[in-house]
């Protein structure tokens, strides 16, 4: 499951347990109203910090419950829904009024890995854990907002070939190296220490939620629009 | 304000005035934008501009000064919405401008003085005494089109956020690692120099304006499609 604490300025959402932390519609339902209430509990100096216990952070969509539908038809109908379902997580992240930074302490696979994706600032362990993209290995096709986060977040084309089109699990040093996260320590409590603290120095700018939101989207146009997030009319606070 | 020199094949561009802030007001968008006018006017092949500044300032932004004195929040308005209008035709001259251009930064710049530099095509910058610092999130300012647009055309991957989303003030060493500049030199008289020579070098190219601009609003498709100048296919009679 996953659960919402606040800590001083900082939302902080963990997935709890020793499990892959997989979705499914009962935990996606959770992963958005918990960050429909950070929404609504915003202030300035805000930040989210997401996080998972055990060695995974999410290993995706929950397939096992995709198959349990009986059928191919009916397991490709679940893990469609499942997609669906997902996009407004997305969505909600991507016009959060506040910096967000992911904790990888574990593995992040597809879904797992473009919900990590979809904050400000991804902090990785250099010891243990993968980024994998596993479609390509399992013949799944790639959603469309998914290619466009990618697109978007990834600046080197060589780097998204390697995770998208060859299944590469890329571990932290890596990851750090080719500017696909922030940063990656050694140890899952060094991981989680530095988070808080970027977290915290980006809390502190205090910086106008709205207008936060309002720049981030800019900078994912194409992200956006799939995702239905639109700009907001330009207006001036204080100069 | 600002003054064209031409010497042999380079026009030079030199902002002057305002405290030496070379703060954006009407006055100064006006004499810069005739100034670029008067270059695309007298342009001819093995053409390049390079636009340089004096003192602590490259540019720092717009006049806010001149923006407070309205005499109501209504008018502050309209005067701010002004100098986004002329900014926007800064930027659209400056795409237009059928010939190389350079920007020497000798100082630093700040918010519109930041879209003024990444508005050429070559951004050289002074390692130390230098910042870029886009000011608007700080000081809870959205970001407009084009104005993102630009970015997005010119900077990719984790250096967008990190230069609009996180109110960094980037140094010489960092605008290089991050790829926004081309070179930095230590000095204000070496940036100076050194951006006359780069625009030499280009001159000496030799290009066709029509065909160079044509080429650089196809780099730029996303930002030229927001400006309304889309690039035309132009065939030439020998190859």
């Amino acid at each position: 499951m996953c659960t919402l604490e606040k800590r001083g300025n900082l939302f902080i959402l963990t997935f709890t347990g020793e499990d892959q932390h997989r979705f499914n519609p009962n935990l996606i339902g959770s992963l958005l109203s918990l960050l429909s209430q950070v929404k609504a509990e915003a202030t300035r100096g805000s930040a989210l910090i997401t996080q998972a216990q055990g060695k995974f952070f999410s290993n995706g969509f929950d397939l096992d419950w995709a198959q349990a539908a009986g059928s191919e038809q009916g397991a490709a109908e679940r893990l469609h829904h499942m997609v669906a379902l997902f996009k407004p997580v997305t969505a909600a992240l991507l016009s959060l009024p506040m910096p967000t930074v992911a904790a990888i302490t574990g593995h992040a696979a597809a879904a797992g890995f473009l919900l990590a994706l979809s904050h400000d600032y991804l902090i990785m362990r250099k010891d243990r854990g993968v980024l994998y993209m596993s479609e390509v290995d399992i013949a799944l096709t790639i959603p469309d907002y998914f290619n466009a986060l990618f697109r978007e977040k990834i600046g080197d084309a060589s780097v998204r070939r390697d995770l998208l089109l060859r299944g590469l699990k890329m571990k932290g040093d890596e990851a750090e190296k080719r500017g696909v996260v922030e940063a990656a320590y050694d140890g899952e409590a060094e991981v989680r220490e530095a988070s808080v603290r970027l977290a915290e120095n980006l809390g502190k700018r205090k910086w106008n939620g709205e207008v936060y939101a309002e720049i981030r989207k800019g900078l994912y146009p194409q992200l956006s629009a799939i995702l239905g997030l639109t700009h907001k009319a330009y207006t001036i606070a204080r100069l | 304000m600002c003054s064209l020199e031409k010497r042999g094949n380079l026009f030079i561009l030199i902002l002057t005035g305002q405290n030496g802030e070379h703060r954006l007001n009407p006055n100064l968008f006006s004499s810069i934008i005739s100034a670029l006018s008067r270059a695309k006017t007298e342009s001819t092949r093995g053409s390049a501009l390079v636009t340089v500044s004096h003192g602590k300032f490259f540019c720092n932004g717009f006049d806010l000064d001149w923006v407070n004195a309205a005499g109501s929040d209504e008018e502050t308005q309209q005067r701010f919405n002004l100098l986004l209008d002329y900014l926007k035709q800064l930027v659209l001259a400056f795409i237009s401008l059928p010939m190389p251009t350079i920007a020497a930064v000798n100082g630093h710049a700040a918010a519109g003085g930041v879209v003024l530099a990444l508005c050429h095509d070559y951004v050289l910058m002074r390692r130390h005494r230098s910042v870029l610092y886009m000011i608007d999130l700080d000081l809870g300012i959205k970001i407009p089109e084009p104005f993102m647009a630009l970015f997005r055309a010119k900077i990719w991957g984790s250096a967008r956020r990190d230069l609009l989303l996180r109110g960094l003030k980037i140094k010489g060493e960092e605008a290089l690692k991050m790829g926004i500049v081309e070179a930095v030199y230590d000095g204000e008289e070496e940036v100076t120099n050194s951006g006359i020579e780069m625009a030499d070098d280009l001159a000496k190219r030799n290009w066709h304006g029509e065909f160079y601009v044509e080429i650089r609003k196809g780099l730029y498709s996303e930002l030229c499609d927001i400006l309304g100048i889309a690039s035309k296919a132009i065939a030439t009679p020998k190859l």
